[in-house]
């Protein structure tokens, strides 16, 4: 059944603040197999003009992810999490995200489409630091795909 | 932010050094942990095959942090990257033997824009199949 439109534009609480951490920024680097000196090394970080160490680009999807779970498993627009897949991902940053931001997302959803079974939400989570600065958008695409024979 | 490369030097066209990069189950499992996407069906190959999936495939954010790689070594400052976005149109399907799977990369300046940036369009395939579409950053130049 399409989900109900009613649901386009609404907000949801921001999260609870996120505290990121060199350790975590170096974890996720390796994980990627990036040996990038500005990810894990204050200096180098520094010398491209950065007050810390700055995570990788996608890394702030590891906060986002989350935060967009929060609404595809709200029980009242009732998405089959289950069937969802990732579709398309977008960020723009003001800054790179660092050690040491506390961050916190508000998510909203942009859209909700059906095609051909499918149910298409488009979330944008805005990501803003301690000082109530912002640092970067990030627009991700959930498809639920449909059920068979359905 | 400072980047290595001058926003005078490029064209549209300049084309940006492409990379190969490597994934295996290990890689999979690690970046589970670092990004914790646990979802079954990056690691667990019985879970993947019952969804419908040819095999354990890559996180597609995965395949989107390695793709950026082209950009990120080129300028030399990540902080560089103003603007990133993907389709996921294809999964990487990693197999589970020592070899696992390749993404090669390869990168274009497709349009200069105002204020230094300057927009890349990347392509990423994997088993001769493009898996990222619509990939685009924008960059900061010096």
């Amino acid at each position: 059944m399409a989900l109900d439109q009613s649901f386009v534009g609404r907000s949801y609480p921001p999260t609870e603040p996120y505290e990121v951490g060199r350790e975590k920024i170096r974890e996720f680097a390796e994980a990627v197999g990036d040996a990038n000196p500005a990810y894990t090394d204050p200096e180098a970080a520094k010398a491209l003009g950065h007050p810390d160490v700055i995570a990788p680009p996608t890394f702030v999807f590891t906060i986002t992810f989350k935060a967009a779970g929060q609404v595809a498993q709200d029980p009242q627009l009732g998405l089959d999490y289950s069937r969802v897949v990732h579709g398309d991902q977008k960020f723009v940053y003001r800054r790179p995200v660092r050690a040491g931001d506390r961050l916190t997302v508000t998510s909203t959803i942009e859209a909700i489409k059906s095609l051909a079974g499918n149910d298409i939400l488009d979330i944008r989570g805005e990501v803003h630091d301690e000082a109530g600065e912002h640092v970067v958008t990030a627009w991700t695409k959930l498809v639920s795909r449909a059920a068979e024979g359905a | 932010m400072t980047a290595k490369i001058s926003y005078d030097d490029v064209e549209v066209g300049t084309e940006l050094p492409a990379r190969t990069f490597g994934v295996t189950r290990a890689t999979l499992v690690q970046y589970a942990g670092a990004s914790g996407d646990f979802n079954p069906i990056h690691w667990n190959e019985k879970f993947a095959k019952e969804v419908g999936l040819p095999d354990v495939i890559a996180h597609g954010m995965f395949t989107m942090a390695e793709a950026v790689r082209v950009v990120t070594d080129w300028t030399g400052d990540p902080g560089a990257v103003v603007e990133y976005g993907v389709r996921f149109t294809k999964p990487v399907v990693v197999p589970n033997d020592d070899q696992g799977a390749t993404i090669e990369v390869s990168g274009k300046v497709a349009a200069k824009l105002d204020d230094n940036t300057v927009r890349v369009d990347l392509v990423a395939m994997s088993a001769g199949q493009k898996v990222l579409g619509m990939s685009r950053a924008v960059v900061r130049l010096a």
